[in-house]
């Protein structure tokens, strides 16, 4: 956190001047481990293990905070009894299908209770494991019986606690030590503070990066962090939490407002060919009728009024049959393929550069040589633009300049003081910028060019049916300048929502489901409240509260902490004083405190939903979680996985170790492409050890927005390899020269650092060394310092639930010296390849 | 205390005669001369750091000269709750990132099988991007898929949206859903 989001750290470093310990979980030595109480070295890929054993520890000691365990998650929840446990079947969990490589999750379901089974029950888990369908639960969650069966003792041996104390009994320390390479006395003293520091008194907070998710079990690592959080009450109050630390601008606001696949804005998902018939049939199956997802109709119909405007009527299901459909993985991975395959034609680059920093570096560049055409924007010629005048595989002789048939346009974009507009940072913030001045030359908006392009488009569409979806678009916003630069401002508004008055909303629940209201993203229902950009919003730290609500403006409704009802008791009072954030007011009868509720603000605690009742209505006044179908925090997840209820350790698709635990090595479900473009490593001796690929404080992702910058480049001007002593004497690396790093994907060079920082690891009985590699580099990139694409050296395999690639733990071979070129490297490949 | 000319207003001088040499005697008359650069400054913008997603509040000063308008200046904003005024060194160095020389200002153009950049006025690639985008949509249009309606092209992709505005995330997820591309992604997924 200290190198890669400083000036966040300082929050950190205030908590630990005021008390607080903190813990560093992290393969290499840091700046962030120099700041904290200790540092605990792992191995990467290991951190289900450890997580585990922390569960292990609060169940089997009985240190959980029990009444809020009772109250606000599905513990006592009897699940089905024909579900069977990874330690039961050895790795797997029941219902696994070894055909089509997915589970059926019936049989992960609650105990019946004669209420119909959820969509996805019914539908079975091809439903989650086609077209990324656990993706969209971010906002939602999958729909749950609202009142299953519960053993509130606890006792019953298939309640939810019970399973997952079962579950993770062999999660235990010595675990830990084996295959995390933590010692004993490191994981009892962080085992100790995690649990000495929650309860009523005291929060723990977990933050983690994409060290975390880009694995084959990425969100199973999240989910053993929230069963942990939840057990020792750290959701919904002050302190506590699991912060997921982002890192691009508005990557946050570009998954709210989503530049992706499978999903609508707001966590709604793209409708399915497969699955879906109209619009009704897509709002059956997509979620459950209790929780405010129920109100889904109200969400989705705003949006289609908000993109379709007086076209889309009841009578047509409001344009439902605009929407274009899915029908299985469109991801950025399976998207290059179609490039290499020649179905994808035409690619447009906004402000990322897959080139460099996309992994299977490769694969990238082979499927950007196979396309009829090409739109870059950037703010320099970045290498995704370039690849077919300086790319390596033009060194290799793989790629000719001459025979590379893609037509190339390259635009230059405004940067982020020549427009306006908002990011969306990693904690929900939106904060508007104001513009500096105009852009340079042929320098434009990202705004400016889809609006532009828009407009250019519907000029070319005809009377054809294919084209209406286009003609009856509501495109026409108020342009600016002698640029025609068009309305920021009436952008966010349309996305902020408009009720039948004309006037801007301030709340989703104002949504309605009949076509009155337009809306472009629910979630960020009330952004343009009182005709006001509240999140344009400046009130001064110093003149507000540190929740500091008149600063920029927080989806939903500038809500600063998620699920805070859980911040009080379920009476409605604090858990204790220093812990106080929301309470309920009796006298008053509504909910207040430091933060806007996350719940309805006039629902008394003691509200019981009469039978029959809908949406938020179906919700009790004790029910924190109101995404959630039943208001409950899941520690088991009956429903919405692909790989399993549970997280269970498996080791990394590439891995130097067996996995002890269960005779299934790695994640069953994991997604895997078997192309000749970005093979994997053979599982022997020869890729012995461990890469992992992280971030440097002076460099930005694939370095478009750092290398060319002086100040930058001088501070960190080399593609580096960070290698222990020990290591570098087993391969004879001496610090400063060269190594070559070799995958059976690619040959890439590095400088030598040669550092007490990354330490060997004792994993199994076995000494288990880690190479660290920053990612930062590329050959050009209108880059002031070049080094190799460390990207090209990692392979395309995914997380099965939300399609991110395992990018933090893979094997290679570590050679001394520098890399082959041209044909010399391709044969040096070879041999790895095929042994 | 030492007299009143220049030599004893010399630092040297002062330091050696017994004054803090971390302290004003270490001022001389070039540094009372120095001004801030952000004091020209015709106007201030309140901005955000384009890097991480930490959200620091920027102030961008700009002036007026000569040659037009120009960014002097980038510094943090003391007011903003989450930075209190510090930036880290990229959003340090964004002053950097707006006015370095090799950032792109012009449109260039690589025609199929090309080994050079050509030129292209900005208007000209507009139209001819839309006359791709409208013909490749057509060409690969496809109306229905293993007898399901899908009214949709797999033969347009599109990548990035994590570094740019929420507003024109929203712009073009809204024209390519109405295009029917649907292989839209971005950094989230990486």
């Amino acid at each position: 956190m200290a190198e890669c989001h400083p000036v966040g750290f300082q929050w950190v470093m205030e908590a630990k001047a005021r008390g607080a310990r903190v813990y560093h979980v992290d393969p290499r030595f840091t700046r962030t481990s120099a700041l904290a109480d200790r540092h605990l070295p792992i191995r990467a890929g290991s951190d289900i293990v450890l997580l585990g054993a922390l569960i292990n520890h609060v169940l089997e000691n009985e240190l959980d905070f029990r009444e809020y365990v009772l109250a606000y998650t599905n513990a006592a929840t009897i699940v089905s009894e024909d579900f069977r446990d990874t330690e039961d079947l050895d790795g797997l969990f029941s219902g696994w299908d070894a055909e089509t490589a997915t589970y059926d999750p019936r049989s992960w379901a609650y105990e019946s209770t004669g209420e119909q089974p959820s969509a996805e029950q019914a539908e079975g888990g091809r439903r989650d494991a086609d077209a990324a369908g656990s993706d969209t639960f971010g906002a939602g969650g999958p729909a749950a019986p609202p009142s299953p069966s519960t053993d509130p003792t606890l006792t019953h041996p298939r309640c939810v606690y019970q399973i997952v104390k079962r579950h993770f009994a062999r999660y235990t320390p010595e675990l830990v030590e084996r295959l995390c390479g933590i010692p004993r006395d490191g994981f009892a003293e962080l085992a100790e503070a995690v649990t000495a520091n929650s309860g009523r008194e005291r929060t723990t907070a977990w933050v983690y990066s994409v060290g975390w998710t880009q694995h084959t079990v990425g969100a199973q690592y999240i989910r053993t962090a929230s069963i942990l959080q939840l057990l020792l009450g750290n959701m919904g109050r002050p302190g506590g939490g699991i912060l997921a630390l982002r890192g691009h601008a508005s990557i946050q606001g570009s998954t709210d407002i989503p530049t992706l696949f499978n999903i609508l804005p707001g966590y709604l998902d793209m409708p399915h060919a497969g699955r879906h018939r109209g619009l009704d049939h897509y709002l059956e199956l997509e979620g459950g009728a209790t929780g405010f997802w129920g109100n889904r109709r109200s969400y989705l119909v705003s949006l289609l009024k908000a993109w379709w405007g007086e076209a889309a009527t009841e009578e047509n299901d409001f344009c439902f049959g605009h929407l274009p459909r899915m029908t299985g993985d469109h991801g950025h991975y399976t998207t290059v393929m179609g490039q290499i395959d020649g179905t994808v034609k035409g690619y447009f680059v906004v402000g990322e550069n897959p080139a460099v920093g996309s992994s299977g570096g490769r694969a990238q560049r082979l499927g950007l040589a196979n396309l009829d055409w090409l739109v870059v924007r950037d703010l320099a010629l970045v290498e995704t633009a370039t690849f077919w005048l300086d790319g390596p595989e033009l060194e290799t002789g793989e790629l000719r300049t001459e025979d590379i048939g893609t037509e190339v346009f390259f635009l230059p974009a405004a940067s982020h003081v020549e427009k306006e507009g908002t990011f969306t940072n990693t904690q929900r913030l939106l904060q508007w910028r104001e513009k500096a001045l105009d852009p340079p030359g042929d320098c434009r908006s990202e705004l400016w060019f889809y609006y532009h392009l828009g407009k250019l488009l519907r000029k070319r569409m005809t009377d054809d049916e294919i084209d209406r979806p286009v003609r009856e678009l509501t495109w026409d916003y108020p342009e600016h300048g002698v640029h025609r630069e068009p309305s920021a401002e009436a952008v966010l508004r349309e996305i902020g929502g408009v009720g039948p008055d004309g006037r801007a909303l301030s709340s989703s629940t104002q949504l309605r489901p009949d076509g009155s209201t337009t809306c472009g993203c629910w979630i960020y229902c009330g952004v343009y409240a009182d005709e006001v950009n509240q999140a344009a919003r400046r009130r001064p730290r110093g003149e507000q509260s540190a929740v500091a609500l008149e600063w920029g403006w927080a989806w939903p409704a500038n809500r600063r902490i998620l699920y805070n009802r859980a911040s009080a008791d379920p009476e409605g009072r604090p858990w204790s004083e220093r812990k106080a954030y929301v309470w309920w007011d009796a006298e008053r009868g509504e909910w207040t405190g430091d933060d806007v509720p996350d719940c309805e603000i006039g629902k008394p605690p003691g509200y019981v939903p009469p039978e029959g009742a809908h949406a938020q209505d179906a919700l009790a006044g004790t029910d924190p979680f109101i995404m959630q179908s039943d208001g409950k925090g899941w520690l088991y997840v009956p429903a919405g996985l692909v790989d399993g209820p549970l997280p269970a350790h498996y080791e990394p698709h590439e891995s130097p170790v067996a996995n002890p635990l269960y005779a299934q090595r790695a994640n069953p479900a994991r997604r895997t492409y078997h192309r000749p473009e970005s093979p994997y490593n053979a599982p022997d001796g020869r890729f012995p050890y461990v890469l992992t690929t992280y971030r440097l404080t002076e460099h930005h992702t694939a370095g478009a927005m750092s290398r060319p910058l002086a100040y930058l480049a001088e501070l960190q001007p080399e593609l580096f390899c960070e290698v222990s002593p020990q290591l570098a004497g087993e391969v004879g690396l001496d610090n400063g020269g060269w190594a070559t790093i070799v995958t059976s994907r690619a040959v890439v060079e590095a400088r030598v650092l040669v550092t007490g920082r990354m330490r060997p690891l004792r994993v199994g009985g076995e000494v288990v060394h880690q190479v660290g590699l920053p990612y930062h580099w590329g050959w050009g990139g209108g880059g002031l310092v070049t080094g190799d694409v460390a990207n090209d050296l990692t392979p395309l395999v995914l997380d099965p639930n939300v399609y991110i690639q395992e990018g933090k733990a893979m094997t290679c071979d570590v050679r001394p010296g520098r890399r082959p070129r041209g044909r010399a490297a391709l044969e040096l490949l070879e041999r790895y390849r095929h042994g | 205390m030492p007299g009143r000319g220049w030599l004893a207003r010399w630092p040297v001088i002062r330091q050696l005669t017994g004054e803090d040499g971390r302290s004003d005697a270490a001022r001389s008359s070039r540094t009372d001369a120095l001004r801030p650069r952000t004091e020209d400054a015709g106007t201030v913008a309140r901005s955000i750091c384009p890097y991480c997603a930490v959200g620091c509040g920027q102030l961008v000063y700009v002036e007026d000269g000569p040659d037009g308008r120009k960014v002097t200046q980038i510094e943090g904003d003391p007011d903003s709750p989450i930075s209190r005024g510090r930036l880290c060194p990229k959003g340090s160095a964004s002053k950097q990132l707006v006015t370095h020389p090799g950032r792109q200002t012009q449109v260039l153009y690589r025609r199929p099988y090309g080994t050079a950049w050509e030129r292209l006025d900005l208007d000209t690639a507009m139209e001819m991007i839309a006359d791709r985008v409208a013909r490749t949509r057509r060409e690969t249009w496809e109306e229905t898929h293993e007898g399901n309606v899908v009214r949709r092209t797999l033969g347009i992709a599109s990548l990035g949206g994590a570094t740019l505005d929420d507003e024109e995330n929203y712009l073009m997820k809204k024209l390519y859903t109405a295009l029917g591309a649907i292989q839209v992604e971005n950094q989230a997924r990486i």
